[in-house]
């Protein structure tokens, strides 16, 4: 694994972000961009099949008769929030401020919550009051699916930075947690501009068409 | 290395003996090879001018090949150049010489494809069919097929009865799994979906019986999930309309609902259908029936590929 | 109480077939033998400190060759089984249910449990070594991949005796596949099988790419990679844009069959037609996956045994970049028949077409890499030259399906069958074949035997062309693929009977050469310099078995094949003597991958019965697992001087 360890002692460290300072650091932000890549293969597909059958309610509920505007909207600037106090954690990130870092991150995280905790209560609504589970038509299959995949990775990203915070707190902000601080936030927008997506393609082009 | 060469030879010959006995012996059997119609003639074509362009190809490969280790597989063969490791000028010769040949291959293919869409030109002359097409719905079901003539208002099942010379429509359904229809000897298949009512025109030179089956796997019963067809001469086929119109019971409702059933069945002749029918709906569709819902149809069912003038073939031209 | 016990069994355990006995005995037996064999010899802490916690590439490599060998074995029995019941029309060896079962697994076992992980193991021997590096980029995924690779074989091959077979096909079209036609537990098992496996493949595809383009010896630029891991580079790009539209499909027919969705439903506005999409987006370039690590390495073998540098070594590259892009735009015409437009029908069949230019261009290279060269017709070799002709007819035959209208009378017929076994047994299994003989010394320290070797080379080669030569006229005379039977009187009696022949003489060539590799384990030559072949590239410069480090120092490389131009005297692959030895930072051993496989395996097999009470125990076990890895620091140690000098010396490494 050392091999490429020469070509980044001859660069000038003190000027490069902590994170990339070292090759380990330096490989895995990589990899995580491929990561990131595959991921939104992942989700363009998840859209395909959603726009396929967007159409097909089988008599059911259509886009139309359930998205509210109101909700939708919350949950959209709460996202988009996080994902600005994300950015200002990668700010205190680069001045190597723990407080400022892990504070940041937990304001994200917090928003993320929120952020779930709206969805859970859309999907509620639907399947439970307006009668539009996952079963009633394909529309909402790829409705839930779409949508669910996206909340899994939002809470899964939770989990996530939960223990990042704990590592930030025990060991500071080494070029280890530096990475992982990093890693994260970059997921954490990946995420936000899924929803940029599902906001316009989903709930946007629903309320109108 | 004489042992080599030898082997080649002998592995030459293992490759093209059985092509040529077969191609020779039992060309009939062979019933892609062997049209019986328009459609499955301009495909015969079609393959034909491939096979000889494709037999091109492999030749020139064989041919290098051969070559190639006769020449270099030698223990002391002269010739050796560790320094060969390119050439411009032949590399762009075989990277033209293949787009040539997607060329040749593409025109006639896309040619093809586009005719293929419209009817065949109609060859009865004799009768009241002449000139005009036939139109047969067909649907696809766990392990049989059904054959409905709309405008004789008859039905079939594991059979059909076509004029010869004459250009059939096939209306293509599925009740329950995917497959397809497919008569070699008059020409190339098309699936039959439950969201998707699909199109493929055939059309039989002269009277004979055919042999069709599903070609898309559907569960157990599939192997035998087969049909004849059987072309007649339009005087033939009049009659025969009119013999089952006047002999053949009547497909009830009860009857019909037996024969959505996944299962295999002789072959069966009716003189009227009822009404539901004619609605071909899927499994899915049937059961809400059943069940007292009413069944919504999506726009997918409506997506009808249908869309040229029946019969004549040519979209309206704007000239 | 005991009557429901029974039924309960009766419904678990695949029951009423002599066959099924027959495997679950020998299942058994098996799994006491080795069990008794490791406690017998006390190696239960061998194994799991040598291999089972392993991030070693070579040792992942090499476990993934072992699974896929078991693997071939297995989807070669169902082949035998098939051809066995088509041997005479009316057979009734197999009935229908069975038949259906053993094509569905022999398709998805070649493809998914054979083809794949065969090349990642390949390409996990040889790929670190080439590029000279000591591992790859992520060894603990890399481990981790390996072990969701098995675990998902093991679900899918769980299949044979609990719960009962998938029956719908490797391709498994909806709506067949469907809750609603095909109930019971079977086809929960392809989709959870093959889904846990793939999400390995996907973690594979992104750790071979970010090795090879982040961690090459300094010198190495792009163009001087050995052709090998060019096309590892390629095909690691389409693994990442391929699988995951895969992993959606899979996961959207799971929650279909399990959570009552409506994607690929006939009911509620569901489109059987999106799942054929879904799956061939992923279907065609998974063609690719299996077919352009095969084009890499055939091109090292050619090269080294015509003692020649590949000729025209940039189309080559090139080549394999323009088929890649291809492949993402072909995938309709797996379903030409589906209704669709003129024009789209046109598009496909041009763009599949194109494909035929840059592999055309590739074979006119290789037979000039032959041409003026000094030929050596070793074991590997013969594999390598046999590939040329017959998957040129492959090749050609592919071309022909290509064009829209024609196709429409191939299509799903033994033409079809006929040709991409011309392209996946002369492509594939040949080039992984030709593999495990060029790189088996590398993996082990001793050859295989030559003399046994080409035997079951021949035996195989000119069987597999009895097999499936006349396969292409079964299919014009109107055969189609999947029936497990035929009437007599159809005249395709005569080709069956032979290419049953056909099918047994290539299970003898393979017994063979699982002989071979069985006498030479025992007896086949040691390899004592590491370099056997008078090879070219990097990874003959390391001892045979390469050391756990690949390299006590990091080469520098200056031009193509720098292993030959280092022993020719010239410049590239010397000036790394100069340097002392630098104790090596090394990967810790660690448990966690084959742990998080095994619970990643009681989550399949819980959603596979719809048994939530273990899914999801399973499934947090998973996130336990990774939260775990996240708070290991530890995880790298240091190989000292003393120890590599120690090393070195052994192998007569020293300098």
């Amino acid at each position: 694994m050392t091999n490429a360890t020469l070509s980044l002692h001859e660069k000038d460290q003190s000027k490069m972000p902590l994170e990339y300072t070292t090759e380990e650091g330096d490989l895995r932000i990589f990899g995580f961009w491929i990561f990131l890549a595959a991921e939104l293969v992942l989700f363009g597909t998840l859209f395909g099949t959603y726009l396929v059958l967007q159409s097909h309610t089988a008599g059911g509920p259509t886009a139309k008769d359930l998205f509210e505007i109101g909700p939708v909207m919350a949950e959209t600037i709460i996202l988009l929030m996080s994902s600005f106090t994300c950015g200002l954690s990668t700010i205190e990130l680069r001045r190597h401020n723990k407080k400022g870092l892990i504070g940041w991150m937990s304001v994200t995280i917090l928003l993320g919550l929120v952020f779930i905790g709206l969805e859970a209560n859309e999907f509620y609504t639907y399947a439970v009051h307006e009668g539009a589970p996952l079963s009633r038509s394909a529309f909402l299959s790829g409705f839930f699916v779409l949508l669910g995949t996206h909340g899994a990775h939002v809470s899964l990203g939770i989990v996530w930075i939960i223990g990042i915070l704990l590592q930030l707190g025990k060991r500071g902000i080494t070029p280890v947690t530096a990475r992982k601080a990093f890693m994260a936030g970059l997921y954490w927008h990946f995420l936000d501009v899924v929803w940029i997506f599902i906001f316009t393609a989903v709930y946007l082009t629903g309320l109108v068409i | 290395m004489k042992k080599l060469k030898t082997h080649i030879k002998s592995m030459l010959l293992l490759l093209a003996a059985p092509m040529l006995t077969l191609l020779a012996g039992c060309s009939d059997k062979i019933a892609v090879l062997n049209p019986q119609g328009p459609v499955a003639r301009s495909q015969y074509h079609l393959i034909i001018w491939s096979l000889i362009m494709m037999s091109l190809v492999l030749a020139i490969v064989l041919i290098l090949f051969v070559y190639v280790l006769a020449r270099y597989g030698r223990k002391k063969s002269s010739g050796y150049d560790p320094e060969d490791t390119g050439n411009r000028k032949l590399e762009i010769i075989w990277m033209i010489v293949p787009v040539v040949i997607c060329v040749l291959l593409a025109v006639p293919t896309v040619k093809t494809l586009f005719s293929l869409s419209n009817p065949p030109k109609a060859t009865a002359m004799e009768s009241k069919t002449a000139g005009k097409t036939l139109t047969i719905d067909v649907t696809s079901v766990q392990w049989k097929w059904l054959f409905r003539y709309p405008d004789q208002k008859i039905e079939t099942v594991n059979y059909v009865v076509i004029p010869a010379g004459t250009p059939v429509k096939f209306r293509l359904h599925a009740y329950d799994a995917m497959n397809a229809f497919w008569v070699p000897e008059l020409g190339g298949q098309q699936y039959t979906m439950t969201d998707m009512p699909m199109k493929l025109w055939l059309q039989a030179d002269k009277p004979g019986n055919y042999d069709g089956r599903s070609s898309n796997y559907s569960g157990k019963s599939f192997a035998q999930m087969t049909f004849k067809v059987m072309a007649r001469s339009a005087a033939d086929f009049d009659s025969w309309v009119q013999a089952v119109k006047s002999n053949k019971p009547v497909l009830t409702h009860e009857k019909y609902m037996e024969l959505l059933k996944p299962n295999t069945v002789k072959s069966q002749t009716f003189s009227s259908y009822p009404e539901l029918v004619s609605k071909d709906f899927n499994k899915a569709q049937m059961e809400a029936l059943m069940n007292g819902e009413s069944v919504e149809t999506d726009k997918m069912n409506n997506m009808d590929m249908d869309n040229e003038n029946n019969g004549e073939g040519g979209h309206g031209h704007n000239d | 109480m005991i009557d429901s016990i029974k039924s309960f069994m009766g419904w678990f355990f695949v029951t009423g077939d002599p066959m099924i006995y027959g495997a679950d005995a020998s299942i058994a037996l098996a799994s006491i033998g080795i069990v008794a064999v490791l406690t017998y010899f006390k190696k239960w802490k061998w194994l799991w400190e040598e291999w089972l916690t392993s991030v070693d590439h070579k040792k992942i490599g090499i476990m993934y060759i072992i699974a896929a060998l078991l693997m071939l074995f297995r989807g070669g029995v169902d082949a035998l089984m098939m051809r066995t019941q088509l041997t005479l029309p009316n057979m009734h060896f197999l009935d229908a249910e069975h038949y259906n079962q053993v094509f569905t697994t022999h398709g998805t076992i070649m493809i998914i449990f054979v083809a794949m992980p065969f090349i990642f193991g390949l390409m996990n021997i040889a790929v670190p070594l080439q590029i000279g590096a000591r591992d790859v980029a992520y060894p603990f995924l890399n481990a981790l991949s390996f072990w969701l690779f098995f675990v998902g074989a093991m679900l899918f091959n769980l299949s044979f005796v609990i719960g009962g077979s998938p029956d719908a096909g490797w391709s498994s079209y909806a709506p067949y596949a469907g809750a609603e036609m095909n109930p019971g537990v079977g086809q929960n098992y392809y989709l959870l099988g093959v889904q846990i496996s793939g999400i390995g493949s996907l973690a594979t595809g992104i750790n071979f790419l970010v090795t090879i383009l982040k961690m090459r010896a300094p010198g190495m630029t792009l163009f001087k990679m050995p052709m090998f891991t060019w096309s590892i580079l390629i095909t690691s790009v389409i693994v990442v844009f391929a699988f995951p539209a895969f992993t959606v499909a899979l996961a959207l027919m799971t929650i279909d069959r399990l959570f009552g969705a409506h994607f690929f439903t006939i009911a509620a506005g569901g489109s059987p037609m999106l799942w054929a999409n879904l799956f061939w987006f992923w279907g065609h370039p998974e063609v690719y996956i299996v077919l352009l690590p095969v084009f890499g390495i055939f091109s090292e073998v050619i090269a080294t045994f015509a003692h020649k540098t590949l000729f025209g070594y940039a189309v080559m590259v090139w080549s394999m970049v323009a088929i890649s892009l291809l492949s993402f735009i072909t995938w309709l015409h797996h379903f030409f028949t589906m209704g669709n437009t003129a024009p789209v029908n046109a598009f496909f069949s041009i763009s599949t077409m194109l494909i035929a230019i840059p592999t055309g261009v590739k074979i006119f290279n290789w037979l000039f890499t032959l041409n003026k060269g000094r030929i050596q017709f070793t074991t590997p070799m013969l594999w390598a030259l046999a590939f040329i002709p017959n998957f040129t007819i492959g090749g050609v035959t592919g071309v022909m399906l290509a064009m829209a209208p024609a196709d429409y009378q191939y299509h799903n017929s033994y033409f079809l069958v006929a040709h991409f076994h011309s392209t996946l047994i002369a492509g594939t299994v040949f080039g992984i074949f030709c593999g495990l003989h060029y790189w088996w010394p590398k993996m082990f320290g001793y050859l295989l035997d030559e003399t046994k070797g080409k035997w079951s080379f021949w035996i195989f080669m000119i069987s597999f062309n009895i097999c499936f030569m006349p396969m292409y006229f079964l299919g014009l005379m109107g055969m189609t693929r999947r029936m497990y039977t035929y009437p007599a009187g159809l005249g395709w009696t005569p080709i069956n009977v032979v290419m049953t022949i056909g099918a047994f003489g290539m299970g003898a060539g393979f017994i063979l050469m699982a002989y071979n590799i069985i006498w030479s384990a025992m007896h086949g030559k040691k390899d004592a310099t590491g370099d056997p072949w008078n090879g070219r590239t990097l990874e003959w410069a390391t001892a045979s078995p390469a050391a756990e480090y690949n390299f006590a120092r990091i080469p520098h490389v200056s031009e193509r094949d720098p292993f030959i131009a280092a022993k020719e005297g010239r410049k590239s692959g010397n000036a790394a003597s100069v340097q002392r030895y630098a104790p090596i930072h090394m990967p810790n051993n660690t448990g966690i991958p084959v742990i998080m496989a095994l619970l990643m395996f009681v989550a399949g097999f819980g959603c596979v019965f719809e048994w939530y009470w273990m899914a999801i125990p399973g499934a947090i076990g998973v996130i336990a697992c990774m939260i775990a890895r996240s708070f290991v620091y530890n995880d790298h140690y240091y190989i000292s001087v003393e120890e590599i000098k120690r090393t070195e010396s052994a192998t007569g490494r020293l300098s």
